[in-house]
């Protein structure tokens, strides 16, 4: 139950883009969430809509896109979607794969009301 | 409606000031381990075997973190530690470099070999904090079941090392330690594992030669 305090670097990583770009009017901040960052999405706006109360960012909303896990084979020199959290190659077997995504979370974009 | 990109990290803050920590422990070559486990899988015990053991060869400095009591802190001075300094998160769920950087300052890092940072009990959260360690150090005891690692596949996939302790009490349990590993190396082949009982002292010694080849590899390195 972490996703109070990921909250709490949102909100602030907004009101410090807000402040610098000078913008007002924020009505949505666009999320990209890795299946494997450990954030549950529910939660994670639940937290954020608790914290937003009487602040500037009373009306902005959450939008989340939810990024699968893609692993790449080391030894095949291919991507390929990690399923059940399964990370092995599904053509060689092998272990040795790096995580491509799946692990984000951040702030990809604002969306400003006219 | 204007969309303004922004692309940023949401804990870039956190991983700002864990680069800053970790640069510095390289610049010294000190070794940075952060212990992670489930509440009562054993890091403090085996943490007060590894100050007792090797307290007198290497040089080292521990952050006890706790949500609450300094208990952990007190048991690891009464060990032998000489620098022991408590984290009490007061409800926070993981230690955050934030933490970590406070309390730095307080270690002498020009005589130092090791930093360890004892993590809260938690499986989850402190997944996503970096603390500018080398190495995650994950924990699973003979009484925990066997899926552990493939019911957080975050923190055995961030981790280098697995260290399955209680191991006196294999048997007395469900617990099976070739599916343990089985489901460890379905999330992450490359885990290191150990197989130890804080109790016994079986399996320690191993655990000792490979921290102090991997301080030798570290300072090498640096």
């Amino acid at each position: 139950m972490h996703e109070l305090s990921i909250a709490q670097s949102i909100f602030e990583n907004v009101l410090k883009e807000k402040k610098t770009r000078n913008l007002s009017n924020i009505e949505k901040i666009g999320l990209r969430i890795g299946s494997l960052s450990g954030i549950l999405p529910d939660s994670l706006e639940f937290s954020f809509n608790a914290l937003k109360i009487d602040t500037e960012l009373a009306d902005t909303i959450l939008e989340m896109e939810i990024i699968p896990l893609q692993g790449y084979c080391k030894k095949c020199e291919q991507n390929f979607a990690v399923h059940d959290y399964t990370f092995f190659c599904p053509s060689c077997q092998s272990g040795q794969i790096e995580i491509e995504q799946g692990m984000e979370m951040e702030i990809a974009f604002l969306e400003i009301k006219d | 409606m204007k969309k303004v990109i922004i692309e940023k990290k949401v804990l870039s803050e956190n991983d700002k000031l864990a680069a800053e920590i970790r640069e510095q422990l390289d610049s010294r070559g000190i070794l940075c381990l952060n212990f992670v486990s489930s509440p009562g899988s054993g890091k403090t015990s085996l943490l007060e075997r590894t100050l007792s053991s090797m307290g007198d060869r290497l040089k080292i400095a521990l952050i006890a973190g706790d949500v609450q009591t300094e208990n952990d802190a007190n048991r690891l001075i009464a060990a032998g530690g000489k620098n022991v300094f408590p984290l009490v998160t007061g409800g926070s769920c993981h230690l955050d470099a934030k933490m970590i950087s406070n309390i730095l300052p307080k270690i002498n890092l020009d005589d130092l070999d090791l930093l360890i940072i004892e993590n809260v009990g938690n499986l989850v959260c402190p997944a996503s904090y970096d603390l500018g360690e080398d190495m995650k150090v994950a924990l699973v005891s003979t009484t925990e079941g066997h899926d552990k690692p493939l019911k957080y596949p975050g923190m055995f996939r961030r981790s280098s090392i697995m260290v399955i302790n209680k191991i006196d009490l294999l048997g007395t349990s469900d617990f099976d330690l070739a599916e343990v590993k089985n489901n460890a190396r379905q999330i992450n082949a490359n885990l290191i594992f150990f197989e130890t009982s804080c109790r016994t002292g079986e399996g320690l010694e191993s655990w000792f030669q490979w921290l102090l080849e991997e301080i030798k590899t570290k300072k090498e390195r640096c």
